[in-house]
């Protein structure tokens, strides 16, 4: 088959390029679950806060990829590489799921292990660390499984700046009218995001409580 | 028997719980309590009977303040729970809820040692401690490694008891602790609790609404009636109350074992 020939003969090049793809994916990813956990919290124990801030998740997650990554080219610092400002985009897009499922994990503990929690003197973070998180890890691990499916898929846009990643087969593909060249983007993609799906689903099942 | 590190120095006289004349309203405005002035004696155990919305649950977590009263003061060992350490006064209170709120990813050991854990007891007196609990609550040592989902639901109470008894708490907080429970295992539980309260001597409150289990358990105990204490009577007055209430409640129980004896008679 022509395609596997192409891969096998480009074999360095699927490499780097599969290795950018996951790091802007992984990076974007882990600030996305180091702000959107947080601020999941936040919503689930502050009743204020809780529209303003899904609120602002959900309309991020309206702008077209494309559109955010324009917008975002003039911004000084940002601007300047695109591999930063990929992650951006990408971390942006990846906060509604994480503080969605941090939000409803949290608020899906039951009420009665919480009360007996806090009458038995728990301070509020011990409550949160030993009980509420633990107890909501699996729903918010799940909403980080989705962020990753959605961001391995999202990245591959990433190419259209020129932040790399497998997007530039297909792009590169799109240009030249090459529908090997395109897959030679995109199936390395749909495994990635397949495998990412599967694992961690498969961690998710593992740690559900019981 | 049970170790001796009550965990706040108690006054040898004088009420271990006192209402000041509380109320509690929520923010929007709807008044729960109203007027409550109340004594529990040390060691004695304290029915609050009441209908469901009759404030009694209110009552009960204005103690350990997982509510603070909008009027009055609440007192427990001597001080105003306004301005005790909550940590504090909750963990030197032992609380057991209906739903029991077993930690579910705990074992039963890491459930009852919780308290003991965040406390810094040694991990080998915990185990002592928890072994102890066990039987005190009759339970089985090899129950320790189990978790709340292997339970019955009377094992579950039971657990509940003695995670609340961890510490050595010399109060004890009871909300319906036996009404999930079917009628066999909660008379068990009943005469079990008679017994542990015998030998452990703690000041407990009981909130309920069955006036057996009240007439059963209680020292005394206080009805409550829409936000208001009604009347404070020992079982025994209880029964022979004048008061409308109280006499309603009596002649509701009553009339149950008449239509049996009836039944049984024709």
């Amino acid at each position: 088959m022509n395609l596997l020939h192409f891969l096998s003969q480009n074999r360095e090049q699927v490499l780097e390029l599969t290795l950018e793809h996951l790091w802007l994916v992984g990076i974007s990813t882990l600030l996305a679950v180091l702000v959107g956990i947080p601020l999941g919290i936040v919503s689930a124990h502050w009743r204020g806060w809780n529209r303003p801030v899904l609120g602002m998740a959900n309309i991020i997650q309206t702008i077209p990829s494309l559109a955010l990554f324009g917008f975002l080219l003039p911004v000084p610092w940002l601007g300047d590489r695109a591999d930063r400002l990929a992650i951006l985009a990408l971390t942006l897009y990846a906060l509604l799921p994480v503080i969605r499922n941090t939000y409803t994990g949290i608020r899906g503990v039951d009420p009665a292990v919480v009360e007996a929690g806090r009458g038995m003197g728990l301070t509020d973070l011990q409550l949160l660390f030993q009980v509420e998180l633990p107890l909501a890890f699996s729903v918010i691990l799940s909403g980080v499984r989705v962020a990753v499916v959605v961001s391995v898929g999202l990245a591959t846009i990433a190419a259209a700046i020129g932040a790399g990643g497998l997007g530039e087969f297909i792009f590169r593909g799109l240009a030249m009218v090459n529908n090997q060249l395109i897959l030679a983007g995109a199936i390395p993609a749909a495994l990635l995001a397949l495998s990412a799906d599967f694992g961690l689903g498969w961690l998710e099942k593992r740690l559900r409580p019981r | 028997m049970l170790g001796e590190q009550n965990m706040e120095p108690t006054p040898a006289h004088g009420p271990v719980i006192e209402f000041r004349d509380v109320s509690y309203a929520l923010p929007k405005g709807q008044i729960l309590l109203t007027g409550l002035n109340l004594q529990v004696q040390r060691g004695e155990t304290l029915i609050l009977l009441g209908r469901s919305g009759s404030g009694k649950t209110t009552t009960l977590k204005l103690i350990n303040r997982l509510l603070a009263p909008t009027g009055g003061e609440v007192w427990v060992n001597g001080a105003s729970t306004a301005e005790s350490d909550v940590i504090r006064l909750r963990r030197s209170i032992g609380y057991v809820i209906q739903d029991v709120g077993l930690f579910p990813h705990y074992t039963v050991e890491k459930n009852i040692g919780l308290v003991p854990r965040i406390e810094g007891w040694s991990a080998e007196r915990i185990h002592l401690r928890v072994a102890e609990l066990l039987h005190t609550v009759g339970l089985d040592a090899g129950i320790a490694s189990r978790y709340p989902h292997q339970l019955s639901g009377g094992q579950r109470q039971r657990v509940g008891v003695a995670r609340a008894l961890a510490a050595d708490p010399a109060i004890l907080l009871m909300d319906e602790p036996f009404g999930a429970l079917d009628a066999l295992t909660r008379d068990q539980l009943q005469r079990e609790f008679l017994s542990l309260q015998q030998r452990l001597n703690k000041t407990v409150v009981f909130v309920t609404h069955d006036l057996r289990e009240a007439l059963r358990l209680g020292s005394r105990i206080a009805l409550m009636e829409a936000g208001r204490l009604v009347t404070v009577l020992s079982p025994q007055d209880f029964l022979r109350s004048q008061d409308p209430l109280a006499s309603a409640y009596v002649q509701a129980f009553a009339g149950g074992l008449d239509s049996l004896t009836n039944r049984g008679a024709s």
